[in-house]
């Protein structure tokens, strides 16, 4: 079986489909969001490569860099931030993350 | 010197009332005060404020006496009190003697002038001057106001003795003075009504000088409302006249009076005859200004004001307005054969009704009120007889002796110490002789005693109705026959229940004192006018000298001939006013010297009529049933349904609750929750792409 870009694609958007259903069908924790983000990031990532190798153009596995170092830079401040979060409100449970409530 | 007969008392005015602020802001340097400030927005005239000094700030109420008294403060009087008094008094003898100046010059001279003051304002074919009209007519009137006026300052000067206000009391006498002043001398409708609304304005002012009390407030709004209805008329009929001649100056109107016979006016659906609609318009004006039947409530509360101010306004000048306004327009109401009639029954309705109250009230002051109501009555019957002569007659008699009468009773309160009621006094004739004297002077007078005044006056009048030709004569003569009667038992009740008998009430008998010479001197003065103005003025007012003395400003149609009717009256019908007066007087000595048990017995035995008669008919009753309740249930309707439930609910209340209501159900979609936001921005981003891709994008 030759393995072709429809397989990397479908990889892709299946990591893509579980990672926006991990954001809002998740109610339990903040740090799974996160982990969604990185898992849709991810499956951009793929695509990107997945093109790039096919397509023989270097580009797309450059800007498959980028993201990656943009997902390690946003993991960082999210954690930072789901700390500092935690110490005030000492709850990361999604349910009690409502302060925006109207 | 016309000019300084009517703005003199306005420069005193102006003088006092300068005073008076004066005296109000040295009392008060940092303004007016936080409470109790009243708004007296006269013209001219001070804001004026209750206390003396803020470190003794206490209300005049708290220290004014009780139900039924005067309150006098017991400040001290107000700065340049004196100058006030003297200064508005000086101008106002000055104006008097000037007037009678007048009054020969015009009546007897033949000098009538017109004196052209301003342009008031001219808009299109509506023209309007301030302008004097100087004929017999208004120098009658001018001799009447300055003189009471005059002579009324100077009581005033004693009896507001010890008042702190005195000289924003003076001044809003002598504005009083300068609007009625204004009033006699009008030369055109217009000018006229400025009169007419400044007297009352003043009247408004005057009886309610003494603002912190209750009453005093009620009386001054009530005579301001009432007033106010008989002015809607009023007004009315100078638009109808404005519309009928297209002028409103007298000369004018009067010019084109007799053709405007025949024509109506037509409104609605009706053709009314445009000189009736107009003559019954203004009388009810008359009717406003000289508490005549039906506007006659707010005269006996507006007793509420000082003593000088009822003799002032209620009894000399201000309720005689109507009556001159009457005589000034009689070229109209010659015209008007109807509205004469009405004139006629209203004016005898008024003089018997006014009388039978007056029999039993027991306020001296409210006595003497529906005397007035009465006699002005009787001017009216003259006036729609057509013998306007001989109303003007009872007007310049009566307020002789109406005004000494006035301040006769004034003096009596004063001496008792601000009790007005009867009931309370007897016996008094030997404490205070003088002022017994004038007000038996003054009563003979009213009752018309032979050869005092109000007896060539009062019987011209009756004869004048039993000759006159309008279908309410007889009536008016009737009326005004028994009314005679009874004026004599009303006002011998008054003499013989304060000054005869025993003392009631023997502290405050023991305590009366005559009052001081400057109000016993207006008294005398006045006492000699009651029996000097009767006989040398018979002829020129009724009798052969009219057409010489009045000339043109009084017109006699030429059917008219009431005055040569009088003469050929026959000798007992001449004698029947003599004879009623006679028999009130004899029922009144029965009732209060020989048996005064009597009254008493006849009040138990006819309760029902003795009610009726002491709640005055049930007038204010009937008024407050059907006029002030569903006023102010209309009101309440209007400010409860029409503004708070439909203007507020619907308009700016409905809008804002409604917006509220959207936002509450608004809101709750704004969870809060991460995935809620995270789900719409999916379900948005899905809806977008399908969009895209159903519709092959934007192209």
């Amino acid at each position: 079986m030759i393995i072709g870009l429809g397989h990397y694609l479908a990889v892709g958007a299946l990591l893509f489909t579980i990672g926006i259903f991990g954001i809002f069908l998740n109610r339990k924790n903040v740090i799974i969001i996160m982990m969604s983000i990185e898992l849709i990031l991810l499956a951009v990532n793929i695509n990107l490569v997945a093109f790039s190798a096919f397509l023989g153009d270097l580009v797309g596995q450059v800007y498959a860099l980028v993201v990656l170092t943009v997902a390690a830079a946003e993991a960082a401040i999210g954690l930072a931030i789901l700390v500092v979060y935690f110490r005030n409100r000492g709850s990361i449970a999604v349910e009690d993350i409502n302060l925006m409530k109207g | 010197m016309y000019q300084a007969i009517v703005f003199l008392p306005l420069l005193g005015a102006i003088l006092a009332g300068l005073i008076s602020l004066a005296g109000a802001h040295a009392r008060h340097p940092s303004g007016p005060p936080a409470n109790g400030a009243e708004d007296h927005a006269g013209p001219a005239v001070a804001e004026d404020d209750p206390r003396a000094a803020p470190s003794t700030a206490e209300p005049l109420a708290a220290s004014a006496p009780h139900s039924g008294s005067e309150p006098h403060g017991t400040h001290p009087p107000a700065l340049g009190a004196t100058f006030a008094q003297l200064i508005t008094t000086g101008l106002l003898f000055i104006a008097m003697i000037l007037s009678w100046i007048a009054f020969v010059a015009v009546g007897f001279g033949g000098h009538e002038e017109r004196v052209s003051l301003a342009t008031w304002f001219a808009s299109g074919d509506l023209q309007v001057a301030w302008a004097l009209r100087i004929d017999t007519l208004t120098a009658v009137m001018l001799v009447v106001v300055t003189t009471i006026s005059a002579l009324v300052h100077l009581y005033s000067i004693g009896y507001m003795e010890d008042d702190p206000h005195q000289p924003r009391f003076f001044a809003y006498l002598s504005l009083f003075t300068f609007a009625m002043l204004m009033l006699v001398t009008a030369d055109n409708l217009v000018q006229l009504f400025f009169g007419w609304e400044g007297v009352g304005l003043m009247s408004y002012l005057l009886i309610g000088f003494w603002y912190l009390k209750p009453e005093a407030n009620a009386a001054a709004i009530k005579a301001f409302i009432v007033n106010r209805v008989g002015d809607f008329g009023f007004s009315l009929g100078i638009f109808a006249a404005f519309v009928m001649t297209g002028a409103v100056a007298f000369d004018t109107v009067f010019a084109q009076a007799p053709s405007l016979t025949g024509k109506t006016i037509h409104f609605l659906s009706w053709n009314l005859d445009a000189l009736t609609v107009i003559c019954l318009l203004l009388f009810m004006g008359a009717m406003g200004k000289s508490a005549q039947f039906l506007l006659h409530t707010w005269l006996p509360d507006a007793m509420e004001g000082p003593t000088p101010v009822s003799a002032l306004i209620h009894a000399a000048t201000m309720v005689t307005a109507g009556v001159f306004m009457v005589a000034r327009l009689s070229p109209l109401f010659e015209l008007a054969p109807t509205a004469q009639a009405f004139v006629t029954a209203v004016g005898a309705t008024t003089a018997l009704f006014a009388a039978t109250v007056g029999l039993v009230q027991n306020d001296i002051k409210r006595i003497v009120a529906y005397s007035t109501c009465s006699q002005l009555g009787y001017m009216f019957v003259a006036m729609g007889v057509g013998a306007y002569s001989v109303g003007m007659f009872h007007l310049f008699t009566h307020a002789f002796f109406k005004a000494l009468l006035f301040l006769g009773s004034g003096s009596v309160i004063i001496a008792m110490h601000h009790e007005q009621d009867i009931r309370m006094m007897g016996g008094l004739r030997h404490r205070i002789p003088f002022t017994y004297w004038m007000m038996v002077i003054g009563t003979l007078a009213l009752t018309g005693f032979p050869f005092t005044a109000g007896y060539y006056s009062k019987d011209a009048i009756i004869e004048a109705a039993y000759v006159g030709m309008n279908p309410m004569a007889v009536y008016g003569w009737l009326c005004t026959i028994v009314a005679a009667a009874l004026t004599a038992f009303y006002s011998w009740r008054l003499i013989f229940k304060t000054f005869h008998g025993t003392p009631h009430d023997q502290g405050h008998y023991e305590a009366a004192h005559e009052s001081p010479w400057v109000m016993l001197v207006p008294l005398a003065a006045l006492a000699a006018g009651c029996l000097l103005a009767g006989y040398p003025f018979k002829d020129l007012f009724a009798g052969s000298g009219v057409e010489h003395f009045f000339r043109g400003s009084l017109k006699f149609a030429s059917g008219n001939h009431v005055l040569e009717d009088m003469e050929q009256i026959p000798y007992l019908i001449g004698l029947l006013p003599t004879v009623m007066m006679a028999v009130g007087w004899a029922v009144a000595w029965q009732f209060y010297i020989r048996r005064p048990a009597l009254p008493r017995e006849l009040a138990r035995q006819h309760e029902a009529l003795y009610r009726f008669l002491l709640n005055k008919w049930y007038f204010d009753e009937l008024y407050d049933a059907i006029l002030v309740r569903p006023t102010i249930w209309l009101g309440r309707l209007l400010w409860k349904g029409g503004d708070g439930w439909l203007i507020d609910g619907f308009g700016p209340d409905g809008v804002s609750a409604w917006v509220l209501d959207v936002t509450r159900n608004v809101i709750r979609l704004q969870t809060g929750y991460l995935y809620h936001y995270a789900f719409a921005m999916l379900i948005g981003l899905a809806a977008l792409i399908t969009w895209f891709m159903f519709s092959g994008g934007l192209h």
